[in-house]
């Protein structure tokens, strides 16, 4: 008899230990839901986790107010399928409250923003745990991320101080006011994923596959058209068939120009794929250690 | 986006591929950071942008080759200073497995993190510059992956170009680590002769070394045989979670949630539950997929019993003829992983399988030295690095296997009660 796992189902066994761990060890969890494919996955894979009952937490969506409308049309049907609750943290509130100011001309991003609006939901909710969907192959910061990550009182990341983290025994002590975040899926890849979405025919955003758009170059990233993005005069407006391989604010999200319309053609591409999925993310565009520097805030 | 070459990916062999964590050790003058560097590089693991970026920082630091040691640094004081601080996470994969490589650094808290990345692998990388030989560090590697129960050990002996890919260079080192292993408790040593500057037998057989008759380096990691590395024997079910729907539809439903760290759980199965003792058969094993006939490590399924008996988290599930450990003392050797020193009679948390409890240190028999694995029963001040055997006693049982048989239920965590920071890694004898 051949007791062996393959390599996906060794994961997916993985997270939903994690995920249940998380539910089993913490008063207040929750998951934190972006829209995005590695959040989807992480929100299936805590359906898995707990069937036949409901997933136990809510979803938090950090709402830039810069999203695709296809990001909000999915996830409210998702949380109806679910039947779960959905907690909305709004950035827009957030800057109209005089809480957050918007950073002005043409690279203007809501990105630092969620940070503010995230450790506020995080703690107007007393989320004790908040699960995310980041994987330690995205970016060199996060590939020293622990699945039980400890952020203290401000909701900060000490990367140079992190709990050691052996075998599968999570420690989830802490003290009052401080959190955890929770990566069940740091071990997953980007073709992981994919392919794990494939086999398990879980439905994705048609942002994920190839379609006709309106959008434009800035520094060698094309930008979806939208009300929010201001454009020079220099960057025109083409209609190109493009699709998204990651997910996030309309506003630092950069199109790929690609005709893989089929699961099957996206795990072609992405295996084929000579750059990284978070090349086209301006956010981490803005230094050599812009992610390890927005984690330390509290970021993602 | 622009492709430039066709890879022609093959979906169904990916779904057949095995999951591999090794742990990488060896300070940075043995050339690891190149050496995994060169595994992502040749295996075609690194993507363009990322190879773009560290061209470009090798180039203004004026160094000769594209330094590959760069991929691996992660952190911006690790980039500023040129080391390595904590444990980092690569992968790989190859049409046969997936890689998870934890790479530790050698220097600084080098046990502390040397444990970690050691906790969970199936096997241990250990680097030797061949100029050097088999050194206080290799040493120490080996026996921190002898302690950990590493299942295989490849000793790649590196900087063969330094030496002529002299093969009595290579055969002196062999021997030489052979003689200090049996010491040890390893059962599977393996030497590869290599450049990992220049390539030679990592991926590609060296023209260079036509005397060595084995396998490369990555040949070796996609082959070594794994499936074996988990206990298929004693069955071991800590329970996680309950599972009560509440729903019109799952009234009645208690299913108990976990992952199986041992043997095989068969539906019909007659189990016993601790610590209550009581007994009863499993009705079904469910999953969000449908319901298995057997289930076995490490798989997470939820299991439901005939009998309806209390059973919580951190409890264990077993077979009735075959039984784990259940008591409150304990014989540990454990792996100090911060400055405040160990208090003999000092209280702390403890997590072991599912189960939090509390316990006190009774007694600290002997430090390891862990370059010489002499035992000193003189000095029991055990400080961050340190290994020691202890004893410790509980407040409530545990159900344990040794380290030896089940690094899941023979391990545990030992956590200070003041601070919440993770303390003692500890492995029961």
């Amino acid at each position: 008899m051949n007791y062996n796992l393959n390599h996906l189902k060794e994961l997916e066994a993985e997270s939903i230990y994690v995920i249940r761990e998380v539910a089993a060890e913490f008063q207040n969890p929750a998951i934190l839901f972006s829209g995005g494919k590695d959040s989807i996955l992480l929100t299936h894979l805590a359906r898995k986790a707990f069937f036949p009952a409901k997933i136990p937490f809510p979803l938090v969506h950090i709402d830039t107010g810069h999203n695709f409308y296809e990001t909000i049309e999915y996830r409210d049907q998702l949380v109806a399928d679910l039947g779960a609750r959905l907690i909305v943290g709004s950035v827009q509130q957030a800057i109209d409250e005089g809480r957050s100011v918007e950073e002005k001309g043409f690279n203007a991003s809501r990105n630092a923003l969620q940070t503010v609006t995230l450790l506020e939901t995080i703690e107007a909710n007393k989320i004790d745990a908040a699960m995310g969907g980041a994987r330690r192959d995205e970016e060199k910061a996060r590939a020293k991320e622990r699945f039980f990550s400890h952020r203290d009182e401000f909701g900060q990341w000490d990367p140079k101080n992190q709990r050691p983290e052996l075998w599968n025994i999570f420690n989830a002590r802490k003290g009052m006011g401080e959190h955890f975040r929770v990566f069940p899926i740091s071990n997953w890849t980007e073709l992981d994923v994919w392919q794990y979405i494939h086999m398990e025919g879980i439905p994705l955003p048609n942002l994920y596959f190839s379609h006709n758009r309106n959008v434009f170059m800035r520094d060698g990233v094309w930008y979806a058209e939208t009300d929010f993005m201001p454009r020079r005069e220099s960057e025109p407006v083409i209609n190109k068939v493009v699709r998204f391989r990651t997910i996030g604010d309309a506003t630092c999200t950069g199109a790929t120009l690609s005709g893989a319309a089929s699961m099957e053609e996206i795990i072609q591409e992405v295996a084929a794929s000579r750059v990284t999925e978070r090349g086209g993310r301006s956010d981490d565009k803005r230094s050599e250690t812009a992610m390890e520097d927005r984690k330390k805030a509290g970021y993602f | 986006m622009e492709i430039e070459e066709e890879v022609i990916f093959d979906s169904v062999q990916y779904m057949n591929m095995e999951l591999m964590r090794f742990t990488t050790a060896g300070s940075v003058d043995d050339g690891k950071s190149t050496l995994i560097g060169r595994l992502l590089y040749d295996s075609k693991s690194i993507y363009e942008d990322q190879y773009e970026a560290i061209k470009k920082t090798s180039e203004q630091k004026g160094e000769e080759y594209v330094n590959l040691a760069l991929l691996t640094d992660g952190l911006r004081a690790e980039r500023e200073q040129g080391i390595t601080i904590d444990v980092a996470y690569r992968y790989f994969s190859t049409p046969r497995r997936k890689f998870i490589i934890a790479d530790t650094p050698g220097h600084i808290q080098y046990t502390r993190n040397m444990v970690t990345g050691a906790s969970s692998a199936n096997l241990a990388l250990i680097l030797v510059d061949a100029r050097h030989g088999v050194v206080e560090q290799t040493r120490r590697h080996a026996i921190i992956a002898s302690l950990l129960q590493i299942p295989h050990v490849v000793i790649c002996i590196n900087k063969m170009d330094l030496v002529d890919y002299s093969k009595e260079v290579f055969e002196t080192i062999e021997k030489d680590f052979r003689q200090f292993a049996t010491k040890l408790d390893v059962k599977d040593v393996r030497f590869i002769p290599i450049s990992a500057l220049l390539g030679d037998n990592v991926v590609d057989r060296s023209k260079n070394m036509p005397w060595y008759e084995g396998p490369t380096l990555l040949y070796l990691l996609e082959t070594v045989h794994i499936a074996s590395d988990l206990n298929h024997i004693d069955c071991r079910f800590p329970v996680q979670y309950v599972i009560r729907p509440q729903s019109t539809e799952h009234h009645d439903y208690r299913g108990y949630a976990g992952r199986i760290v041992g043997g095989v759980f068969k539906k019909g199965d007659k189990v016993l539950a601790l610590p209550s003792g009581f007994t009863s058969k499993i009705k079904s094993i469910d999953t969000y997929d449908g319901p298995l006939n057997e289930a076995y490590a490490p798989m997470s399924v939820t299991i439901t019993l005939e009998d309806e008996i209390d059973i919580s988290r951190g409890d264990m599930i077993v077979r009735e003829n075959n039984v784990p450990i259940s008591g409150q003392d304990l014989e540990v050797m454990v792996c100090w992983l911060t400055d405040k020193p160990l208090q003999l009679g000092g209280k702390y948390a403890i997590k072991h399988t599912t189960r939090n409890a509390r316990c006190i240190i009774k007694d600290v028999k002997y430090k390891l030295n862990i370059n010489t694995l002499h035992r000193n029963e003189d000095d029991r001040t055990i400080g961050l690095n340190d290994i020691a055997r202890i004893s410790i006693r509980t407040t409530a049982p545990l159900f344990y296997d040794s380290y030896r048989r089940n690094r899941n239920t023979g391990s545990l965590i030992i956590i200070d009660e003041a601070t919440n920071v993770t303390v003692g890694a500890a492995m029961i004898i």
